[in-house]
């Protein structure tokens, strides 16, 4: 910022405004992770207070690695959530590139199409969907999850990726063909790291509702094998008991993945961004 | 040999015709200069003959045979773009290279031809640098450096230098002119410029709405424009028009006189009128009269002359340095 307009006061209000800001959006989290390495008793006694000598405990991370296969449900979240975001990034990408390189009849009613999922939530379909895999024996296996997660983020991929490539120089692709590259060369390596940012954008809001979905692993696959993180926790919750420590700690453990992917894809929008500032 | 020949070509967008039937021979080796306001087709016309649009009707040859239907990479020609269109995430060598590459030309030919093409164009030192990493001139000479090593039949040029500043448009307007001496390669550009026009064509294409206006040397474009539109857009600073009936002519006819063709007499002249600005070049002086017509008339003197806004002024020109047009555009006389 210009020295000349920096003005203390703005400065200061424009701080506080974003430390308060912070500091509301990280309370829970924080009182889920202190707690999550207190007794039970202390949870209760002082939910603010940090873990001392007397109420520190590892219970709930015993409780919660001794309890069902929790290194399963990390992988089948893991493997979910990656799965899925990767062919919602390839699938709505080249459906994207599609529909603003080319020219065909119903190109704009196909656009229409493709983005009226972001209208109509994908849950009405539940019964639908849970009927199909009924059917093609998709019940109970990851696979489900991944097909309904990839149908519900395509339709604001291709929404958003489409803007973003209608941006990308026409010079450049057309370059790309008259050397004689491909279509699917000129899309990877041309367009494709070009619209980096808007991809990076486009996994941040698609990552981290599936990662915290809790109804579709309940509907479609809730056998143990098959069980997403959220869901195991949800053994925990009892409707008479509920064990805190357990529940907190498989929550503080669930938050650590998302976060190191968050960091990733953030790290990327913000390369782009900058990359694109200065000539 | 012909290196490209146009027959009877349209192209249309939807219900919007923006090339109609365009017929043009170009012979190898020579410089084709498409000129023409923006929005006349003309980059259009370009891109079909790329083959980066189909053309509606008509047929488009290049070096004798029929390439209707052949993509872009297999037509034997190399484009040069305004936003010059490197690949990013490739180094200079691997941009010039990668065409080739795609042709499966051998590792040792494709050295030669990219060592060949960056001492023509002076790149050697820049070889392994990423576009981000050079000034627009040195982008645009590696775009010119991509189609060189490509040796095509034919090189397409799309206003290259109009992202450039004057100095150096300037430089690289010669250096393109030296190009096609050294390569004699048959070569069309694009261009809204007709300074460009002018200085690099052996010969100007001058579009207007889709259509051919009039095709020649620039010199027979200068001197003996078909209409109007030719004799307004060749020429800077542009030619003035005046109503046949202030100089005592029939009604309904414009007499064009270049600005150069003018000079400021002392005696009342054919025409005279107040002096409302004036543009010192340090070459030659531009004065800007209101003759009482709808446009300024501008004279053009060569050499410093001081002349005040607002001073009375008569201008003498000869009548066989003077074209007459009709109310239509066309040429009489």
């Amino acid at each position: 910022m210009n020295k000349a307009r920096r003005n203390p006061v703005n400065v200061f209000a424009a701080h506080a405004v974003l430390i308060v800001y912070t500091l509301i959006a990280l309370f829970p989290v924080f009182v889920i992770i202190v707690n999550s390495f207190k007794t039970r008793k202390a949870i209760f006694r002082e939910p603010l207070a940090l873990p001392g000598s007397d109420s520190f405990s590892m219970i709930g991370y015993q409780t919660v690695m001794k309890q069902g296969d929790f290194v399963l449900y990390f992988q089948n979240s893991m493997i979910v959530t990656v799965a899925s975001l990767f062919f919602i990034l390839l699938f709505g990408a080249m459906a994207a590139f599609a529909l603003s390189e080319y020219r065909f009849r119903g190109n704009t009613l196909m656009g229409l199409y493709l983005a009226l999922g972001i209208m109509i939530p994908i849950r009405i379909g539940t019964v639908a969907i849970l009927e199909l895999m009924v059917q093609t024996g998709l019940v109970n296996t990851l696979l489900a999850l991944i097909l309904v997660y990839t149908a519900q983020g395509l339709p604001l991929a291709v929404f958003i990726l489409s803007e973003f490539m209608r941006q990308v120089s026409d010079d450049l692709k057309n370059a790309g063909r008259i050397d004689g590259l491909s279509e699917y060369t000129i899309f990877f390596r041309l367009v494709l790291p070009l619209v980096r940012p808007a991809m990076a954008t486009v996994a941040v809001f698609n990552m981290i509702p599936i990662w915290n979905d809790l109804w579709f692993p309940l509907i479609l696959a809730p056998s143990e094998g098959t069980k997403t993180l959220t869901l195991g926790s949800q053994v925990f919750i009892g409707q008479f008991v509920t064990d805190w420590n357990a529940v907190l700690s498989a929550l503080s453990l669930a938050i650590l993945p998302v976060l190191v992917l968050y960091v990733i894809f953030s790290r990327q929008l913000i390369r782009g961004i900058t990359s694109g500032a200065v000539k | 040999m012909t290196a490209l020949s146009l027959t009877n070509l349209n192209k249309s967008f939807g219900p919007v015709k923006v090339l109609k039937d365009i017929d043009l021979t170009v012979e190898d080796g020579e410089f084709v200069v498409f000129v023409g306001p923006s929005g006349c087709g003309k980059s259009t016309l370009l891109r079909v003959i790329a083959g980066l649009e189909d053309a509606t009707s008509g047929d488009i040859e290049i070096g004798g045979s029929n390439v209707n239907t052949t993509p872009p990479a297999k037509r034997g020609i190399a484009m040069v773009f305004q936003s010059y269109a490197l690949y990013p995430h490739l180094n200079v060598r691997d941009n010039m290279a990668l065409a080739l590459k795609q042709e499966g030309q051998t590792k040792a030919e494709i050295e030669k031809r990219v060592a060949e093409a960056s001492r023509m164009l002076s790149l050697e030192p820049y070889l392994d640098r990423r576009p981000s990493e050079l000034s627009g001139g040195q982008r645009q000479r590696v775009a010119i450096g991509r189609a060189v090593v490509r040796e095509p039949k034919l090189f397409l040029f799309d206003e290259p230098l109009s992202n450039l500043d004057a100095a150096l448009r300037m430089n690289t307007r010669l250096e393109i002119a030296k190009l096609h001496r050294q390569l004699a390669a048959s070569m069309i550009y694009v261009t809204h410029d007709q300074t460009e026009a002018m200085t690099l064509a052996d010969r100007i294409v001058v579009l207007r709405d889709g259509r051919v206006e009039q095709v020649g040397t620039p010199m027979e474009l200068y001197n003996n424009p078909a209409n109007r539109f030719v004799a307004e857009f060749l020429g800077a600073p542009s030619m003035n028009f005046v109503p046949s009936e202030k100089l005592g002519g029939p009604a309904g006819e414009d007499v064009g006189i270049r600005p150069e063709h003018v000079q400021i007499v002392e005696t009342a002249g054919r025409l005279s009128g107040t002096v409302i600005h004036v543009e010192q070049l340090g070459g030659d002086t531009n004065v800007i009269v209101d003759i009482g017509s709808e446009a300024p008339f501008t004279v053009r003197l060569f050499g410093q002359y001081a002349v005040e806004p607002g001073t009375e002024v008569h201008l003498g020109f000869e009548d066989a340095k003077t074209y007459r047009f009709g109310s239509d555009g066309t040429r009489l006389g």
